[in-house]
């Protein structure tokens, strides 16, 4: 087939576009001057005081605590949604459990943040739990949203899954408990780690459902990131901004490296 | 394929789980029951219920108090009271500042959605076309924007369209007096592109790689010019790529709070900004969750749109 001169210019130009601000975000990081986007030095001086800032450093250690129960819930009720959409084909209510779990995949934001927020408050005055928000209500709501991108990264693995394997323990009468525990888990074991990964990147990400959801006291990284950013771009966010990208693509190189050795001839990510 | 060799015996193992399995049968219990139940339970309590909810506290009024919303329920003398209100429906609908907003964030989510596909497409079809040992380097590059904050993007994206940013530093060596693109729904539109490009060319990219190269070179053989055969083979085959990618695009897009808050101008009026303020700004709870009801139905359609889209790439790879 002749390859024109079309695609690769415009994948060229797309990919120009994804990457240009977050390389000068990247670079003037590095600046000297407290004018972000005047050249006029190297300095590392804004990663100094990013890291000296305990306002930072408190709400990065909440984050992360949130992301870390949150992905890990997500990845528990993810997997056993996933198991029980593509293994158990006929049962009442899959359409439902389908639909349900997918839907906060493209539910807006603001939608998700008020209504569970508006689901504690009630719950709060009914039933006296969860008193107050904070740290447990955002996890809830965190690894809601999340566990709808773990059952999608799941769900594709178990559908490639061979199922003779599974089929063959059960013969040799291996109880169905073990044949997942045994056989299952270890082959879909990738991607119960990407998924892992994937759902806390979003958990550490979210801003507009914490922010919702969060009590006085409770502000997570990326609530004091945009409390900073309203009032205009400064150095000391390009440095923080650098090392949480620096993280994230940490993580998703690992997360290939695993793929990768996991299936070596079908490497889709 | 499996990493498992078929023919060496399966390594012994103690039973871990059968306790597990007994305990379970004890209580009356069925594994397959209980890994339904889990996440469906979940599901139920911190998904439907809390819709539910949103549209029941759409009924009450505003009040001062706690929680800031009058009883849905009350009770006097022993006689339980039902009370709805519509006025926050009636209030979508007679104030203008609402219809603005939904008009406005209709338009500038079917816009950017637009501008996303005629961008997202041909880097999508690129990635497919590309040699075997560069398609999974491109794949990479467009995953992993998808994976850094949205938030951080958003900003980095600020500090590249300021009025001394980047772009203007750039015109401004050839004498072009500085743009002013921040605080301007061109930003948003910009912003909504750049933040959602990936997710328009994932879905794009798992159709169009499936594409059968043999049906491009019959159409070539037959003597059709490659834009002949790109509008009457690859793009009507890729629709239900074309459909999720931009349903994935258009449905965040119409209830998006950041991209507005920050790129925007105080005159970009877009309804996600509307909630958000309602329920932080004036603390109106009601009127907040009317707002998000209302925003619920407008994206209902499109949400089932994409399921449809979804099913039918399934049952594609089902019957293959």
């Amino acid at each position: 087939m002749r390859r024109g001169w079309f695609l690769p210019i415009a994948a060229t130009l797309g990919f120009a576009f994804l990457y240009a601000p977050i390389v000068s975000l990247v670079v003037f990081s590095f600046n000297e001057s407290d004018l972000v986007t005047v050249w006029s030095g190297f300095s590392t001086k804004w990663y100094g005081k990013v890291l000296a800032d305990p306002q930072i450093l408190g709400a990065a250690w909440l984050s992360a605590q949130i992301a870390f129960c949150a992905a890990s819930i997500a990845l528990v009720l993810g997997t056993l949604c996933a198991v029980a959409l593509v293994r158990f084909r006929k049962f009442r209510g899959r359409t439902l459990l389908a639909g349900t779990v997918s839907a906060p995949l493209v539910m807006p934001d603001v939608i998700t943040g008020l209504s569970l927020l508006l689901l504690f408050v009630a719950m709060e005055a009914i039933i006296g739990w969860p008193s107050g928000r904070g740290l447990l209500t955002i996890i809830i709501a965190h690894s809601t949203f999340c566990m709808a991108y773990v059952v999608v990264v799941v769900q594709s693995r178990l559908r490639d899954l061979d199922m003779s394997l599974e089929e063959a323990a059960m013969d040799l009468g291996a109880t169905p408990v073990r044949v997942f525990f045994d056989i299952t888990l270890p082959i879909i074991a990738p991607a119960l780690v990407s998924g892992w990964l994937l759902a806390f990147t979003l958990s550490l990400d979210d801003l507009v459902i914490a922010s919702f959801v969060s009590g006085p006291g409770s502000s997570t990284l990326p609530m004091v990131i945009f409390s900073k950013v309203k009032l205009g771009v400064s150095p000391d966010v390009n440095a923080l901004a650098t090392i949480i990208i620096g993280f994230v693509a940490l993580g998703v190189a690992i997360a290939t490296i695993v793929q990768l050795r996991a299936h070596p001839k079908r490497a889709k990510a | 394929m499996s990493t498992f060799d078929a023919h060496s015996p399966p390594p012994p193992r103690p039973r871990a789980w059968s306790g597990v399995e007994r305990a379970l049968a004890a209580v009356g219990l069925s594994g397959k029951a209980l890994v339904i139940a889990a996440p469906a339970i979940w599901l139920t309590i911190f998904f439907l219920v809390p819709l539910a909810v949103v549209f029941g506290i759409s009924l009450t009024m505003k009040q001062f108090g706690r929680p800031p919303y009058t009883p849905l329920l009350t009770n006097e003398d022993g006689t339980v009271q039902l009370t709805l209100h519509l006025n926050n429906y009636l209030r979508l609908f007679s104030d203008s500042l609402y219809v603005a907003a939904y008009l406005s964030s209709i338009k500038i989510a079917l816009i950017s959605t637009a501008i996303t596909l005629l961008i997202g497409y041909p880097m999508a079809y690129a990635i497919a076309r590309a040699p075997d040992r560069w398609r999974n380097i491109l794949l990479m590059l467009v995953i992993l924007p998808f994976w850094t904050s949205f938030l951080l993007r958003v900003y980095a994206l600020s500090g590249f369209m300021r009025g001394n940013g980047v772009i203007n530093q750039f015109l401004g060596l050839f004498g072009i007096p500085p743009l002013v693109m921040m605080q301007t729904d061109f930003a948003v539109y910009v912003g909504i592109v750049y933040t959602y490009l990936p997710f328009m060319i994932l879905p794009l990219y798992t159709n169009l790689v499936k594409l059968d190269g043999a049906l491009l070179e019959a159409s070539a053989d037959l003597g059709a010019r490659p834009v002949r055969t790109f509008l009457s083979i690859t793009l009507p085959l890729s629709r239900p790529g074309i459909i999720a990618g931009c349903m994935l695009v258009f449905i965040p897009a119409i209830g998006e709070f950041v991209i507005p808050a920050l790129l925007g101008g105080p005159s970009t009026l877009m309804i996600g900004r509307v909630l958000w303020d309602e329920f932080f700004a004036n603390t109106n709870w009601p009127r907040a969750a009317a707002v998000a009801i209302a925003m619920l139905i407008v994206v209902v359609v499109p949400i089932m749109l994409l399921q449809r889209a979804q099913d039918a790439e399934q049952d594609k790879e089902r019957g293959n």
